[in-house]
């Protein structure tokens, strides 16, 4: 049940799940003991994700806040372990440490985090922070150093002279800027990008997003792209993965996408696209109940929203079919 | 010009209309807030940093004021200086604010620290600035409540719990237990938001609050900021890259190119009819009026530095009307109707 790429795959993810529990403490096991109605917390972020991605292919990864994207995506740039199933890069694991195959896909697959504060180290200098990595792994040498990071620096739009500074001394759309330049600094073959334009104008945002493009063509890059922004993930992608609570529940080529969307939930995703044209709207609150991730709905997780929803959305997970070839969806509409 | 009947500043639109030749430029208006000609300078060992080099612009009850700009224009440290947060070698060097009519620039901390967070609030572009990672998330926002009024814990539990429903967040009580690193990106800056809203303040600055945010949590976040606009009057500073949020949310339009606002007015007048040739670059960029596939229109060439930045206008080496004069300094003009632009050659016509 895996949707088929145009060209082999680079990367696999095979049933991937991760769970995170939150343990009770000592006094809220005694509590429960003596009848309280007291659970451990266990949010189920992704849930049995098979996702195949082609060599050279841009794979937009769409949904909701906190329905598991960053989850994922750090699970397949190997940072995070699943709590179940396989992260194949070339067809070999990347969870088994210690053989070498694994050692390289840590190099060869990059993360551009969402939080670019959180992921860059305070006290290092922004050149040691995008020139360290490669020295390290020996994709430059010490005399190269200085040009090297004014190059990458340089693509990704930032000022070389300010080198010596520290991340602090950025503003919020330069230290993202950062991250993109670390992430690109070692000569990745697979990026995840976690929101990594969001804080950008739009004249920066397509500079970073064209020299995406050009060093997709240029090196063959693959791109996991994650972002809330359609216009960019419409832009950018030839497949779009649709998610929601932890389940992909949407994913086929862009255009088919945005033309007719099968899911009721990418369905009601497009019409909300703010636009340029829409001047002084009236904002909705969203209608019906936000879901939990620490509570999912029964079911179809998306019943207590859907306007189609019947009986059985209530009581039945919709299994992720394929509706035509290479477009799943995850709706009982389709039987 | 108002929707709803509010009272505005605004002339009536035939004192307006009058507007096709430039006139000087009248002191900006509002009486929530009134910022003239800031300037706040990093003194780094490079150099001096001139990140907000000449910013005015004014914010009246209930206005929401979209604040744009290129990536390092200063509009964050223009915040900071609202917000009397500009940490050393920053320095603010010159200029005024006013909030309701009281001088904010060399009011001592304690003052200060009166206003910030139940008068001004800001929601500040990296949650974690807003959020203490080794606290859970009801003691810091229980604690925010009680740091102003006096109300006791279990009504300032509520609160919080009232305020984390309003920005979307589901199981509000289990979260309120949690960690900020147990939340989503978006989740911690949604708490950011719940923070800011807790003492429903009389302006808030919210830099790039919706930047990580899908468009469907995102339309509630703007739903509540604009019943809280409408109903209590709070005045609202939106900084934000991207023109669709303004477009659908804010009244007026400031934008700010390498410390300087180099034009400002009514969101549509801004939209349909950019002056400075940046404004109209930038609306050029959107991706949704570019075909897929294709590179984006980019701006040609680099943001300038702001290091020892040479005089005249600084979209000089990147503007394709730029002339001799512009190695001189623009003059900021008035086109009617708190319509202004900075710039000698501005277009007259609307983006193609
Ligand atoms: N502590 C500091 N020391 C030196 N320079 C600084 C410091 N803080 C900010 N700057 C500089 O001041 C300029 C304005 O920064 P600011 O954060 O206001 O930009 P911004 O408009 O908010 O950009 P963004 O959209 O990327 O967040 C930037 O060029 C930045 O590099
Ligand atoms: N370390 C953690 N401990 C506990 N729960 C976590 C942890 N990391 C993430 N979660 C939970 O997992 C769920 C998915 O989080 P994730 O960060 O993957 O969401 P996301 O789709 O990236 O959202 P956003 O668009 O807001 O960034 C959320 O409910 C979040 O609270
Ligand atoms: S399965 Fe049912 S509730 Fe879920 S999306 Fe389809 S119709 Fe709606
Ligand atoms: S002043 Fe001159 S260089 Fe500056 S924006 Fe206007 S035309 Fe361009
Ligand atoms: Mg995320
Ligand atoms: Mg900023």
């Amino acid at each position: 049940m895996s949707d088929k790429p145009a060209s082999a795959p680079i990367l696999e993810t095979r049933g991937v799940t991760k769970r995170f529990v939150k343990h009770l403490d000592l006094a809220a096991k005694i509590v429960r003991r003596l009848g309280a109605d007291i659970r451990e917390e266990v949010v189920q972020a992704v849930e049995n994700v098979d996702l195949t991605i082609g060599q050279g292919e841009v794979v937009g990864l769409v949904g909701e806040s906190g329905c598991g994207k960053s989850t994922l995506g750090r699970m397949v740039a190997g940072i995070l372990g699943p709590t179940s199933g396989e992260i194949l890069f070339r067809g070999a694991s990347i969870l088994e440490s210690g053989n070498t195959q694994a050692r390289e896909a840590a190099l060869k697959v990059q993360m551009i985090f969402q939080d670019p504060f959180a992921s860059l180290n305070p006290r290092m200098r922004v050149a040691d922070i995008v020139g360290e990595a490669p020295l390290i792994h020996g994709i430059i040498s010490r005399p190269e150093f200085d040009d090297y990071v004014d190059e990458v620096l340089d693509r990704c739009g930032l000022d070389a002279s300010f080198k010596r500074r520290y991340p602090h001394q950025f503003s919020g759309g330069q230290r993202q800027r950062i991250g993109i330049a670390r992430a690109l600094a070692v000569k990745p073959e697979f990026i995840v990008c976690d929101e990594s334009v969001a804080a950008l104008d739009v004249s920066i945002q397509a500079q970073i997003l064209n020299l995406f493009m050009e060093l997709r063509e240029g090196l063959d890059l693959t791109y996991l792209f994650i972002s809330h922004d359609l216009g960019v993930v419409e832009h950018l992608s030839d497949r779009v993965v649709i998610m929601y609570l932890g389940r992909v529940v949407e994913s086929t080529t862009t255009e088919a996408l945005f033309d007719q969307p099968n899911h009721p939930y990418t369905q009601a995703l497009l019409r909300e696209v703010p636009r340029l044209e829409s001047r002084h709207s009236e904002f909705l609150p969203i209608k019906g109940e936000i879901p939990s991730p620490l509570d999912p709905p029964s079911g179809c997780h998306f019943h207590p929203r859907c306007p189609h929803a019947m009986p059985r959305c209530r009581s039945e997970t919709p299994l992720l079919k394929e509706i035509r070839p290479g477009w799943l969806s995850a709706c009982h509409l389709n039987d | 010009m108002s929707r709803d009947g509010r009272e505005t500043r605004y002339e009536p639109a035939d004192a307006c209309a009058s507007a096709a030749g430039a006139a000087a430029v009248t002191r900006p208006a509002g009486d929530t807030l009134i910022v003239e000609d800031l300037q706040t300078w990093f003194f780094t060992k490079a150099g001096v940093v001139k990140a907000v080099n000449g910013v005015s612009f004014g914010i009246s009850k209930g206005e929401v004021m979209g604040l744009v700009g290129e990536s390092g224009s200063g509009k964050s440290v223009t915040g900071f200086s609202v917000l009397g947060i500009v940490d050393p070698p920053g320095e603010i060097v010159g200029g005024s604010i006013r909030f309701q009519g009281r001088e904010l620039v060399g009011l001592d901390e304690i003052a200060m620290r009166q206003i910030r967070g139940s008068r001004i609030a800001m929601i500040f572009q990296d949650p974690m600035m807003t959020l203490n990672p080794v606290l859970r998330i009801d003691t810091q926002m229980i604690e925010a409540i009680r740091a102003h009024a006096r109300v006791s814990r279990a009504a300032a539990y509520a609160r919080a719990r009232e305020v984390l429903l309003k920005v979307g967040i589901a199981s509000p009580d289990e979260r309120l237990k949690a960690y900020p690193h147990q939340f989503s990106g978006g989740m911690r800056q949604r708490v950011a938001i719940a923070i800011a809203l807790l003492n429903e303040p009389d302006l808030i600055i919210a830099d790039e609050p919706t930047t990580a945010l899908d468009v469907t949590i995102q339309a509630q976040i703007l739903y509540e900021a604009q019943k809280l606009c409408r109903e209590t009057g709070t005045a609202l500073i939106w900084i934000t890259h991207d023109l669709t949020v303004v477009a659908g949310l804010a009244d007026r339009i400031c934008v700010m190119y390498a410390g300087r606002d180099v034009e400002q007015g009514d969101v549509d007048a801004v939209l349909d009819h950019p002056m400075h040739p940046y404004t109209f670059g930038l609306i050029g960029s959107v991706p949704s009026r570019n075909r897929r596939g294709r590179p984006l229109h980019q701006i040609p060439g680099m943001t300038p530095s702001l290091l020892n930045l040479p005089p005249g206008c600084a979209f000089r080496a990147r503007c394709d009307r730029a002339s001799d004069e512009c190695h001189r300094e623009p003059p900021v003009l008035e086109y009617g109707c708190d319509r202004r632009a900075r710039c000698f050659h501005p277009h007259f016509e609307g983006p193609s």
